[in-house]
């Protein structure tokens, strides 16, 4: 995520106009004053917390109010299976979840990209966008209504007999794939769409023109030519899917154990802000090193996933 | 019946709706084995929606599409003998020259190396040798032209459909590939059917031309005969350049008749079709057939004479010309200059005698008129 | 990045600056409370009677530490942690100053819970919270088909598998423990005896976790449950109960026979909280009978107003008295002040219960 501020920050002074840019002295100012948003955006909101949480992590309590710095709040992370299994498996799960994403939200993203036009396309598009106008709370809960032991499928299944008795369907990784991949549907569906929209009709026309068959035309042609926005995509939602913590807690219920509720309970319950930092940062290098091998991987870059 | 007496290509009766609109209106044609068949006509005449139907890519309403004789009115276009080279050539910018080339031979899953052995003999053919490794994007206009070309043509295809694929290229590019492709036609020998709105790229390269609008063909001939004789005024005004008059029949004798244009000049003309006495008509004369001279006596043999002043000098080479303004007519003729040298220094006021022979001015009946 | 996580440091950072700079509006008491404390009718009287705004926070126990922590104690200038919740962060983090008990009008309280609240809260002979609010953790039933559930340990006896709620946190472990006939508070201050204690409540617990549906994380959520049936037998909060019972009187809450846990909410002021005066005129404002009884009847709660309880209404009332025969009350168990580190203990054994299978 800092790649990317990183590179718009770049770009910015190279946008000058070419008559600022003339007067060595106004260029410069302009160059500076161009680039302090940005700066102090990432300084004070992004590199200054991280520095402080860094710092905090390094912290071990000796005794109430008396600190030493240390990797102890590391070392405890690996020596305690608890911990290092919920991170592994909340990017288990998270990757699950991104790939059943994508895999559901191609096919959306094509229809609404390819096969419709006009008005039905923006309508369509715009429906597909209305479960987003409510928060990810709403939206959870909408599906504890529908997945609890009383709620609109156990009861429907119960009355059209199909179950002899009401089943619950919270309470378990289905449940918890199910909401996050509804709540990062959007993530997926926008960026595919984009690259799916410059996608020349005529390709897939002249690949079925020279005798390509439906799988052989989205493995050669479809998939490449959308891979940027596959990479752009799946790096988003897997990023909000790790960094989750509303939807595994309430459709997760009482086996859900998700890395980011560590990190709140170790700060908000346990007052263990130390730990908590060093927790943070091992979310933090977990993301970066899976999105790394994920980019490797598919042979992308992140440069160009951006343009 | 001997194998090259069926055509490549036959349509029969067909036709085109989308909605109320009638795109491609009862078209009939045949396609000879070898031929370059151009369709030409004005954008919108429905001719790129004839040609989606001929690869498969639209079904027609009615009639029927056969190649080699036999209907593929069923078969998708994976399966169709027919390739097409698209608009914008439609290469594959995530693969390499060698493997858009090789796509369709991977497709019918032909080995390997048998792939690099074919891809290697059409570069050649198409003069670009050792252009496998590169990428789409390192190409020329030119090479992306044969590319495209040579990725449909190693797969053999009965009939190469080629949809206006030098229209994104630019004048001088484009003048050269006329050549190259009819070189390159000639030299494969396979049918190629190419459509185009720009007249010169049918004229120079085709066998033979149809002549699209509002969905029909309004002739089907060979460029020459497009050119000298054409069947109906919307393909006389669409092909070539053309000096036009309106007006009405005076006198009707056997071919030859009279009238007034507008602007009161007399015009005797050779009709096409059935004309009588009377009849609204669209009279055509091409700049080149207009004879031009210093000296009245010059013009005493020519059917049709008159009198005007330069009004301007269109230098263009080889082609230039002179619009002669003359009395009564508002609006200028257009005289082709010969290239011999005795006009170079016609000057502008200048006075010049016009004479033209009645049977190249040809006469339409009004009705007859396009867009 | 998790939100909460994010949000916890960006509400340190802005209000490290807001600390800094703002002048605040001398007239202004910002309170940080728990939902039901603080009425918009006990506020629109207050700010009438006083002429200051009251600006209500609602938050729990581990949110109001850790936005004290988070800031040092700035930010806010009355706060309502339970009883327990003052001495081990006031020794670990110095998130409170001590209350001037001469500002304070004692006859108003009930002169016991003031007395049990001030040791409770002592830090180093200085006194830093007073009682406000109390209520019990114990057991919601539906005695139509649980019955049988007297004590905590009860939820777990099979015939209820699959219908049982609990929350996973603090009171669960510590209510177990009496009802396995441990004495948890008795371990406070000895870590390894309550680290073992605590390993045996985890064990009942992990052995219990296939029976339980969910474990309930807001009261709203429980209620829900028990109302749609899929729960019957539950941990919870006294208020929660009497809720349930005003609309199915199967529905009730009970107090375990190891006893009930009773939890005191305080006032306690934060460290650089910035208007004390107003402070001190809310508690003693909250704490007259009639508006003490107000609070009551939103929160469902009792306070340590002298005098309130008389005028609750007779619903709550004789919901109380069926929950609590005298006995019951007696019974009670009181948390004393939970020592610093404490939570580090029960954090993991929580985490280790979460993590079975």
């Amino acid at each position: 995520m800092t790649e990317i501020g990183s590179s718009d920050l770049g770009a910015t002074p190279a946008k000058l106009p070419t008559s600022v840019r003339r007067q060595p002295g106004v260029a410069r100012l302009w160059f500076y004053l161009l680039l302090l948003p940005p700066v102090l955006w990432l300084g004070l909101l992004i590199i200054l917390p991280h520095i402080q949480l860094f710092i905090l992590s390094l912290k071990e309590k000796v005794a109430p109010r008396v600190y030493t710095y240390g990797l102890d709040n590391y070392i405890g992370f690996f020596n305690e299976p608890l911990y290092w299994m919920t991170l592994l498996r909340t990017a288990t799960i998270s990757i699950l979840a991104t790939a059943l994403t994508l895999v559901i939200a191609f096919p959306v993203a094509y229809y609404i990209a390819k096969m419709l036009r006009g008005r039905t396309k923006n309508l369509i598009f715009v429906l597909a966008l209305l479960p987003f106008w409510v928060s990810e709370l709403v939206r959870t809960l909408g599906w504890i209504m529908l997945l609890r032991e009383t709620g609109i499928i156990s009861n429907t299944l119960l009355s059209l007999g199909l179950i002899p008795e009401r089943v619950e369907l919270l309470g378990n990784d289905a449940a918890i794939i199910t909401g996050l991949v509804y709540t990062s549907m959007l993530f997926m569906v926008v960026p595919l769409i984009n690259s799916l929209d410059s996608l020349d009709d005529s390709l897939i026309e002249a690949a079925y023109d020279l005798g390509g068959k439906g799988v052989a035309i989205l493995r050669e042609i479809i998939i490449p030519h959308a891979m940027p926005g596959i990479v752009a995509g799946s790096i988003v939602v897997f990023m909000l899917t790790l960094g989750n913590i509303v939807t595994p807690a309430f459709l997760g219920g009482k086996n859900s154990i998700w890395f980011t509720d560590q990190i709140y309970q170790k700060f908000i319950v346990r007052f263990n802000w130390e730990q908590g930092s060093a927790f943070g940062f091992l979310l933090l290098i977990t993301s970066s090193l899976v999105v790394w091998l994920g980019l490797k991987l598919t042979r992308q870059s992140l440069a160009k996933t951006i343009t | 019946m001997n194998d090259t007496q069926i055509p490549d290509l036959e349509t029969t009766d067909v036709v085109k709706n989308f909605g109320a609109t009638v795109a491609v209106d009862q078209v009939n044609f045949e396609v000879k084995k070898g031929a370059f068949f151009s369709i030409l006509g004005p954008s919108g005449c429905g001719k790129t929606t004839l040609m989606r139907m001929i690869a498969g890519f639209e079904g027609p309403s009615s009639g029927d599409i056969l190649i080699r004789g036999s209907s593929v009115i069923d078969v998708p276009p994976n399966r169709r003998p027919v390739n097409m080279v698209f608009q914008h050539l439609a290469l594959f910018p995530m693969m390499n020259v060698a493997k858009n080339i090789g796509y369709g031979l991977r497709r019918r899953g032909i080995s390997g190396k048998e792939i690099d052995r074919a891809v290697d003999a059409v570069l050649e053919r198409v003069g670009l040798p050792g252009m496998g490794p590169r990428k789409i994007d390192q190409l020329s206009g030119g090479q992306k032209q044969r590319i495209a070309i040579a990725r449909c043509l190693i797969l053999e295809p009965t009939l190469l459909l080629l949809d206006e694929p030098l229209g994104a290229l630019d004048l001088k590019l484009r003048e050269q590939m006329k050549i190259e492709l009819k070189q390159l036609q000639a030299e494969i020998g396979t049918t190629f059917l190419y459509i185009t709105h720009d007249q010169s790229e049918a004229l120079v390269m085709s066998d033979q031309v149809a002549v699209m609008n509002h969905g029909r063909f309004e002739q089907v001939a060979t460029p020459q005969e497009l050119y000298y004789r054409p069947n109906t005024s919307f393909v006389a005004g669409f092909v070539g350049d053309a000096n036009r008059w309106s007006g009405k029949v005076e006198t009707v004798s056997g071919d030859e008749l009279r009238l007034h244009g507008q602007g009161g000049v007399a015009i005797v003309a050779t009709a096409v079709g059935g004309i009588s006495v009377g009849m609204d008509v669209e009279i055509f004369v091409r700049p080149e057939s207009v004879f031009i001279s210093r000296a009245e006596a010059e013009i005493a043999e020519f059917d049709n004479k008159i009198e005007g002043a330069v009004d301007s000098l269109l230098f263009d080479g080889g082609r230039s010309s002179a619009l002669i303004s003359v009395a009564g007519d508002d609006r200028d003729i257009s005289v082709a200059l010969p290239q011999t040298g005795q006009f170079s220094n016609l000057q502008a006021g200048e006075k010049v005698y016009l004479g033209w022979q009645a049977d190249q001015t040809r006469c339409f009946a009004a009705n007859n008129v396009g867009s | 990045m998790n939100r909460r996580f994010f949000g916890t440091t960006m509400a340190a950072v802005v209000a490290l600056a807001a600390a800094g700079m703002s002048p605040v509006q001398a007239e202004t008491l910002r309170l940080l409370t728990w939902g039901g404390y603080a009425p918009d009718a006990v506020v629109a009287a207050f700010t009438a009677e006083t002429g200051i705004d009251v600006e209500v926070t609602l938050s729990n126990n581990e949110e109001m530490i850790s936005k004290l922590r988070a800031t040092r104690g700035a930010g806010f200038d009355l706060v309502q942690p339970s009883q327990d919740r003052i001495q081990g962060p006031q020794v670990e983090f110095g998130i409170y100053k001590p209350i001037d008990l001469s500002q304070i009008d004692a006859g108003q309280f009930i002169t016991s819970m003031l007395e049990s609240t001030k040791s409770v809260t002592t830090v180093e002979g200085e006194i830093y919270g007073v009682p406000h609010v109390w209520g019990t953790s114990g057991l919601v039933l539906d005695r139509s088909v649980a019955s049988d559930v007297a004590d905590f340990t009860d939820l777990c006896n099979g015939n209820h598998a699959g219908e049982v709620s609990i929350r996973l946190k603090r009171p669960v472990l510590i209510g177990f423990a009496f009802s396995l006939g441990l004495d948890p508070f008795a371990a406070y201050g000895d870590a390894d005896a309550y680290t073992d204690l605590m390993n045996t409540v985890a064990d009942t617990l992990i052995d219990c976790k296939d029976q339980v549906k969910a474990f309930w994380e807001g009261g709203d959520q429980l209620i829900a449950s028990v109302t749609s049936g899929e729960v019957t037998a539950a941990m919870a909060w006294d208020t929660g109960g009497w809720k349930l019972n005003t609309e199915n009187a199967d529905v009730t809450y009970v107090a375990p026979s190891s006893g009930a846990l009773g939890w005191i909410d305080t006032f306690a002021l934060p460290a650089r909280g910035e208007n004390d005066s107003a402070a001190y005129q809310w508690i003693n404002f909250v704490m007259q009978p009639e508006i003490a009884a107000q609070i009551t009847a939103v929160a469902g709660n009792f306070t340590a107003s002298q005098g309130a309880d008389e005028l609750a209404s007779a619903e709550l009332k004789a919901q109380f008295q069926d929950s609590f025969p005298p006995a019951a009350i007696d019974n009670i168990n009181w948390y004393p002040a939970v020592p610093a580190g404490l939570e580090d203990i029960e954090g993991r054994v929580l985490d280790r219960i979460r993590a079975s299978n």
